[in-house]
């Protein structure tokens, strides 16, 4: 088994001196796909996961049960300043931003039947985007998806028009907070601006941005926002929507009438304490790990385009990305032989969204940008996070060159036979 | 590199060469498309299940695994291959055009580029070294299970670099050793059909495709006998689903003798009209050196078809085949590949199958 097997110094293999792989080690430049968990979530987790309790039941195990659900919900409240009662737990990302958005699209429809629009990017997480498809394929809302400039900013001047055009139509506003392919931030604040104006709510999927930069949930006037825990070094399968107190929202999930009667289902604690664990750590840590952060990406910037004169950085410059977020366009590879090459020595990366068969797509986000599809298809995301070192930095520009390479010479051969 | 299809063969011929030592990697290929998707048109996501079966046997088998979008390649090459050769008349074997354009070219050369030295797949042949010090491709020691007709495209430089673990194992030895191996895929079932057309309807398919034609059916004498709704539902050999109200005057069954794809004329016959002793094949590829002389030799006209005694000479780049033992419904587009016992020497497509003595 490679990789970190959960004893400490195993976790802390980055300290690792090395600047070449050793046979089994990893350099993990990944960690928008998953990030560590931290050992103290293990802890909290293992200690939640050996309680006996239902946190909906009204006996004593129950009530221990709920006390730490809602410890957590204050947890994660004081982190990213929100009310406790804003924090509504779900299973992650995915279901947070259906939720959001076919919950607020209902919900609005409901009350006036002209609110048929919803406005949106064409760069977000397929969890919005598909979810956006279904709605205007399924119950009628017509989907308006927001050209992005060459870095992957939305157009503000776009966005405002076609509030503007009919603002009394428009369900909802959902832009992401970072693009969790290249990593770029977008104008959310002028979004809230334009959409508040008209009363629009306004969802945010902010999973990337969380540990990364500052996360402020009542500043950012968002009516919604999805988070999830193991981008921030909590566990799998357990995340939150933040929902505004005053929103309303038609529920997805019906049964028990848990969260807010938003999201029913037994109350995950172990999740739920591992997630707020997790939020504590990610966010009293930020300040220094963006800092530090932002350097290593520099440094592996510089150095990747020195030893790959060519290689393109995609997303925006200096503070307009995520500290943690280094993509590129390697012109004439194809991004899968190249992440199989450095896979092959111990670096492990990504070629952007992958479906559940595993065949790398041209992604959307680069063809949203203006990339044609063959650029698109040669992109490897490196991703930082908080277990990154500067030795991590070193072993990928060791190996970076020879790879790329080999993998121009595949490229030029091998598949796709529009680009051979 | 061990391509794997997420069936049994390929997985016991990964968990082979593995175990013979080697550095293994498992690449399953995506070669379909998938329009209906909210996503981009050009998916290479259909075989979801097939890519899973295959990503289980490699955890079994303990190697690396991916995937390979080769879905464009394969459109270009075979489907668009296969319905083009339909309009024309012909039968293709899409089978044989994947190996030869897919497998064991853009998969191969990339894989080659990537640093791998071979490409290890389940088809059932066998590898030997020739006095020359040559690789010869050989039929499998399963006739049942033999895939040597759809390599024969091969050329030496594939061959090289090509591994058929399974040529010496018959079908039930390799199902016994997926079980043994505690692979999931030991008992499913062989795929038989064109991979591309998933309800095995393949006229349908190629009525959605090229669209509905219209062409009459006549005798050898020219006389109408009826019509149809499209020339590219017929091959020749063809008994079955003619369509004919009238019954031939003898009371005989009907066969497809020929399709003339510009007028859609399909013409029927006896049987004893389908009988050829001389097929005319183009394109010849060599699995070796090419033979110098006329070569007294046998050819294989179908997949899973018999062998007939022949004689080749290679004409001004192609090849012509006379028949000791005539044949019958020899569809052109189909491939004429050549054996010397058990060894491919080479292959060709049908262009013309004929008579060289009268009936």
């Amino acid at each position: 088994m490679r990789g970190w097997t959960g004893s400490d110094r195993a976790y802390a293999w980055g300290a690792m001196s090395e600047a070449t792989s050793q046979p089994g080690q990893v350099t993990y430049l990944d960690h928008a796909a998953t990030t560590p968990v931290y050992p103290e979530v293990i802890a909290a987790m293992t200690r939640q996961l050996a309680s006996l309790g239902n946190p909906s039941s009204l006996h004593g195990s129950g009530r221990a049960a709920r006390r730490v659900v809602e410890e957590s919900r204050e947890m994660i409240a004081a982190a990213i300043n929100a009310r406790p009662s804003e924090v509504v737990f779900t299973s992650g990302g995915t279901e947070s931003d259906n939720l959001a958005t076919k919950g607020l699209f209902w919900a609005r429809r409901k009350v006036d039947e002209r609110r048929v629009r919803v406005l949106s990017t064409a760069v977000e997480h397929h969890a919005v985007l598909d979810s956006l498809h279904w709605l205007a394929a399924e119950v009628g809302a017509q989907v308006e998806l927001l050209p992005v400039d060459d870095t992957g900013r939305l157009d503000v001047d776009a966005f405002a028009a076609t509030v503007e055009r009919d603002p009394g139509s428009v369900a909802l506003a959902t832009v992401m907070s970072a693009n969790n392919e290249v990593g770029t931030l977008q104008p959310v604040d002028r979004v809230v601006e334009i959409a508040s104006r008209h009363g629009i709510p306004v969802h945010s999927d902010a999973v990337q941005v969380m540990g990364q930069l500052p996360l402020d949930f009542a500043a950012s006037g968002v009516d919604a926002m999805t988070i999830t825990g193991h981008k921030i070094g909590g566990p799998l399968g357990c995340g939150a929507l933040l929902l505004r107190r005053e929103v309303d929202l038609v529920a997805l999930l019906h049964g028990g009438g848990q969260e807010r009667d938003v999201r029913s289902g037994t109350i995950d604690a172990p999740g739920i304490v591992g997630l707020a664990t997790a939020a504590e750590l990610a966010v009293k840590g930020q300040p220094e790990r963006a800092a530090l952060l932002c350097e290593l990406r520099d440094d592996l910037v510089r150095r990747v385009q020195d030893v790959v004169p060519d290689a393109q950085l995609n997303g925006a410059p200096g503070d307009g990305r995520l500290p943690g977020n280094a993509h590129f366009s390697f012109p004439g590879c194809e991004g899968d032989s190249l992440l199989m090459l450095l896979d092959a020595q111990g670096i492990e990366c990504s070629t952007g969204s992958a479906c559940s068969a595993g065949v790398p797509q041209p992604s959307h986000v680069l063809l949203a940008m203006g990339r044609d599809e063959a650029t698109a298809r040669g992109s490897l995301r490196f991703s930082l996070g908080h277990t990154s070192t500067r030795d991590d930095v070193d072993r990928l520009v060791a190996v970076i060159g020879p790879a790329v390479e080999r993998a121009r010479a595949a490229g030029v051969t091998g598949m796709g036979g529009s680009r051979a | 590199m061990a391509a794997m299809s997420g069936g049994v063969d390929s997985a016991v011929a990964a968990a082979r060469v593995a175990q013979a030592g080697h550095d293994v990697t498992g690449v399953h290929l995506a070669l379909s498309r998938n329009p209906q998707s909210y996503r981009s048109g050009a998916r290479g996501c259909c075989t979801i299940e097939d890519a899973n079966d295959a990503r289980r046997a490699a955890d079994i088998i303990g190697i690396p695994f991916y995937v390979w979008d080769l879905s464009e390649r394969f459109h270009e090459s075979v489907v668009e291959d296969f319905v083009a050769e339909y309009a024309a008349g012909r039968t293709p074997n899409p089978c044989l055009r994947c190996n030869e354009k897919i497998k064991f070219a853009a998969v191969l050369d990339r894989a080659l580029a990537l640093g791998f030295d071979a490409v290890a797949t389940g088809h059932y042949a066998r590898l030997e070294t020739g006095r020359g010090g040559g690789v010869e491709l050989h039929r499998a020691v399963d006739p049942a299970k033999d895939q040597s007709y759809v390599l024969g495209v091969l050329d030496q430089r594939q061959l090289a670099h090509s591994l058929f673990p399974l040529g010496d194992s018959t079908k039930t030895a390799v199902r016994a050793e997926a079980e043994r191996r505690g692979l999931a895929v030991a008992r499913k079932p062989d795929s038989h059909d064109i991979c591309f057309i998933s309800d095995g309807d393949t006229a349908g398919w190629l009525r959605n495709r090229l669209g509905v034609g219209s062409g009459s059916i006549v005798d050898s004498a020219g006389e109408v006998l009826g019509s149809h709704e499209g020339s590219f539902g017929f091959t020749v050999g063809q008994r079955k689903g003619l369509g004919l109200e009238r019954p031939a005057s003898d009371g005989r069954p009907r066969y497809v003798l020929d399709i003339e794809p510009v007028s859609g004329t399909v013409t029927v016959g006896s049987r004893e009209q389908l009988v050829v002793d001389q097929v005319a094949g183009i394109d010849p590829r060599w699995c070796g050196s090419p033979p110098a002389d006329e070569l007294r030799c046998a050819v294989q006209l179908r997949a899973h078809g018999d062998e007939h005694r022949a004689v080749v000479r290679v004409v001004d780049g192609r090849v012509e085949a006379d028949l000791l033992e005539p044949a019958s419904g020899i569809a052109p587009g189909q491939a004429v590949v050549i054996y010397a016992g058990s060894r491919v020497v080479g292959s060709a497509t049908i262009a013309r199958a004929g008579r060289r003595t009268p009936v």
